[in-house]
C-alpha cells in the first residue's frame, strides 16, 4: 500500500479560543483548542494544525500552555503556526510538544530563516505556509498558469492574508524548498472560506513542482472537494475547517467516502 | 514505577514520547546524554536530530551505553534513535552505537523525500512488541533515510516507499522502529504499551 492521503482538521486560534472566519474576516468563536484536537484526533484526523492568527508577542504564554496541553491529549502530529519569526519562537513550540512549526510572513521578508530552522530542528519540522491569490495581470516575469477562467498567476500575500506582496507563490515556493522547507500549506484566498472546493489549479501547478508534500487548503465544503484535491490536485494531504468544526461532514464521513472512491487512507 | 531514561541528543520534541511512555504506566525522564545509567530500568533513543550531531553527542558515554544495553537492559530506538543502532549514515560522518552490521541510507527514487505521513506496517518476524497489532497496520513516519541491516533476521517490519525497507527491528532486548509509534494513535499506543511489558518483566 502507498502513504495514505492525509486529512488535517486546521484549528485557528486567538486569546486561547479557536476561531473561523470567511475569507479571513468575520470571527466566531468555535471551542476550546485542546478539547477540539482531542476531538479531532478520536474522530480519526491524521494530524492537526494550529494557527495563531493574532500571534501578538504578548499571548505567546497562551500558546505555549495551549500547544502543551493539546501534546499531552493526542497522539497524532501536529503543526503550529503564527507569529514564528526567529529560531528562538520555533524551539519554544518544538519543545512544548508540536512536532512542526509554520512559517508564513518571517518566511517572505527573511527567507534565511527557513534555513536557520531547518539546520536546527531538520527540515522534516519546517512548514512553509503561502497563501496564494489569483493575480489576472499577465505578467512576463511571473509563472503564468491557464485556468478555466484564463491565465493567471498567484500572488502570495502576507500579515494574515492582508498584504500582497507582488511575490510569485510558484517561485517563491521552489525558492523556499532550495531553502530547506520541508513541506508546503498552500492557502487559496480566492477559495478560502467559501466551501465551492480547493483552487485545484493552484495546488496542482505546486505539486508538480516541487518534491516536497503539499496541504491543499481554503475551500473545502464536502467530500468531494477532498477527493479532487488528492486527484486533480495532486496534493499529499487536504486541509479544512470549518466544515469540521460545525459538524457538517465528521472527519470520519469525509475518510469513509475517500476511501471508497479508492483513495489510500488510514483507517 | 519502572524509569525509562530518554536521552537528549538533539532539539526538538520529546514531550510527546515522554507523555505516551507514561501513559503506558512507565515513569519517563528526559536526560542529557549520561554514564548514569544503572538507575534506568528502560532506555529511549528518540527520533529529533541528525545522525552525526547525535553522534557526536553520545560519543562520550557510548561505552557506558552499549554495556548497559549488552548487560540486559531494554532499549527502544525510535526514527534516528533506530538509525544509530548501526554503524553508519548516509547522512552525514560519525559512528553509530553498532549493535547491528549495516547502515542508514538515503530514500532515493521518484518520491517526495521526506517520506512523511501515514504508512502501513508488513510483519515479517514475530515479537512482543507488536503483539495485538494487525498486519497492514498504519504508523507516522518523517524520515529522509532507513536502516539496511546485514543480518535480516533482525527484521521485523517493513514499509513500502520507493523500495521495501526495514521500518522495524528486534534483537533480545534491543527494539527500534522507524516509524513514530508516539504519534501512530491507538496502533503507536499498543506498542509502547507491549514495551512497557518487556520492560516491567
Amino acid at each position: 500500500m502507498p502513504l495514505a492521503k492525509r486529512i488535517i482538521p486546521c484549528l485557528d486560534v486567538t486569546g486561547g479560543c479557536v476561531v473561523k472566519g470567511i475569507n479571513f474576516l468575520n470571527l466566531k468563536n468555535a471551542g476550546d483548542p485542546v478539547e477540539l484536537a482531542k476531538r479531532y484526533s478520536d474522530a480519526g484526523a491524521d494530524e492537526l494544525v494550529f494557527l495563531d492568527i493574532t500571534a501578538s508577542s504578548d499571548n505567546r504564554e497562551t500558546l505555549r500552555d495551549i500547544v502543551e496541553g493539546v501534546a499531552r491529549a493526542i497522539n497524532i502530529p501536529f503543526t503550529v503556526g503564527g507569529g514564528i519569526r526567529s529560531p528562538a519562537d520555533a524551539r519554544l513550540i518544538l519543545c512544548s510538544g508540536a512536532d512542526k512549526v509554520s512559517v508564513n510572513t518571517a518566511a517572505v521578508q527573511n527567507p534565511e530563516l527557513i534555513t536557520k530552522l531547518a539546520d536546527l530542528f531538520g527540515q522534516q519540522c519546517v512548514v512553509v505556509a503561502i497563501d496564494a491569490k489569483r493575480n489576472r495581470k499577465v505578467d512576463k516575469d511571473k509563472v503564468t498558469v491557464q485556468t478555466a477562467e484564463g491565465p493567471v498567476w498567484f500572488e502570495v500575500y502576507t500579515y494574515g492574508g492582508r498584504k500582497p506582496t507582488g511575490i510569485d507563490a510558484l517561485q517563491w515556493a521552489t525558492r523556499a524548498m532550495e531553502l530547506g522547507a520541508g513541506e508546503f500549506l498552500l492557502t487559496s484566498m480566492d477559495c478560502d472560506g467559501t466551501e465551492n472546493g480547493f483552487d485545484l489549479e493552484l495546488t496542482r501547478a505546486l505539486s508538480e513542482r516541487v518534491n516536497v508534500p503539499v496541504i491543499a487548503s481554503g475551500g473545502a465544503g464536502k467530500p468531494e472537494h477532498f477527493l479532487e484535491a488528492f486527484t486533480k490536485g495532486k496534493a499529499d494531504a487536504a486541509l479544512a475547517a470549518s466544515v469540521f468544526h460545525y459538524n457538517k461532514y465528521p472527519v470520519s464521513v469525509i475518510k469513509d467516502y475517500l476511501r471508497k472512491q479508492g483513495v489510500t487512507i488510514r483507517p | 514505577m519502572p524509569q525509562v531514561l530518554i536521552i537528549d541528543y538533539g532539539v526538538g520534541n520529546l514531550l510527546s514520547l515522554k507523555v505516551a511512555l507514561e501513559k503506558t504506566g512507565l515513569t519517563a525522564k528526559i536526560t542529557p546524554p549520561t554514564k548514569q545509567l544503572k538507575q534506568a530500568d528502560a532506555i529511549a533513543l528518540p527520533g529529533v536530530g541528525n545522525f552525526t550531531a547525535a553522534a557526536k553527542a553520545l560519543e562520550p558515554v557510548k561505552e557506558a551505553l552499549v554495556d548497559t544495553v549488552k548487560g540486559g537492559t531494554p532499549l527502544l530506538g525510535i526514527c534516528l534513535g533506530l538509525q544509530l543502532f548501526f554503524q553508519d549514515s548516509e547522512e552525514g560522518p560519525g559512528e553509530g552505537l553498532a549493535f547491528f552490521k549495516g547502515n542508514d541510507m538515503r530514500i532515493k527514487g521518484d518520491v517526495k523525500v521526506p517520506h512523511m505521513g501515514w504508512n502501513s506496517l508488513s510483519m515479517v518476524k514475530k515479537t512482543e512488541l507488536f503483539d495485538g497489532v494487525a498486519d497492514g497496520s498504519y504508523v507516522y513516519f518523517v524520515h529522509s533515510l532507513y536502516p539496511e541491516p546485514a543480518d535480516k533476521q533482525v527484521v521485523c517490519t517493513q514499509t513500502e516507499y520507493s523500495v521495501t525497507f526495514t521500518s522495524a527491528v528486534a534483537d533480545k532486548n534491543i527494539y527500534g522502529t522507524q516509524f513514530h509509534p508516539e504519534k501512530s494513535g491507538d496502533v503507536g499506543l499498543r506498542i509502547l504499551q507491549n514495551f512497557a511489558k518487556i520492560v516491567a518483566r
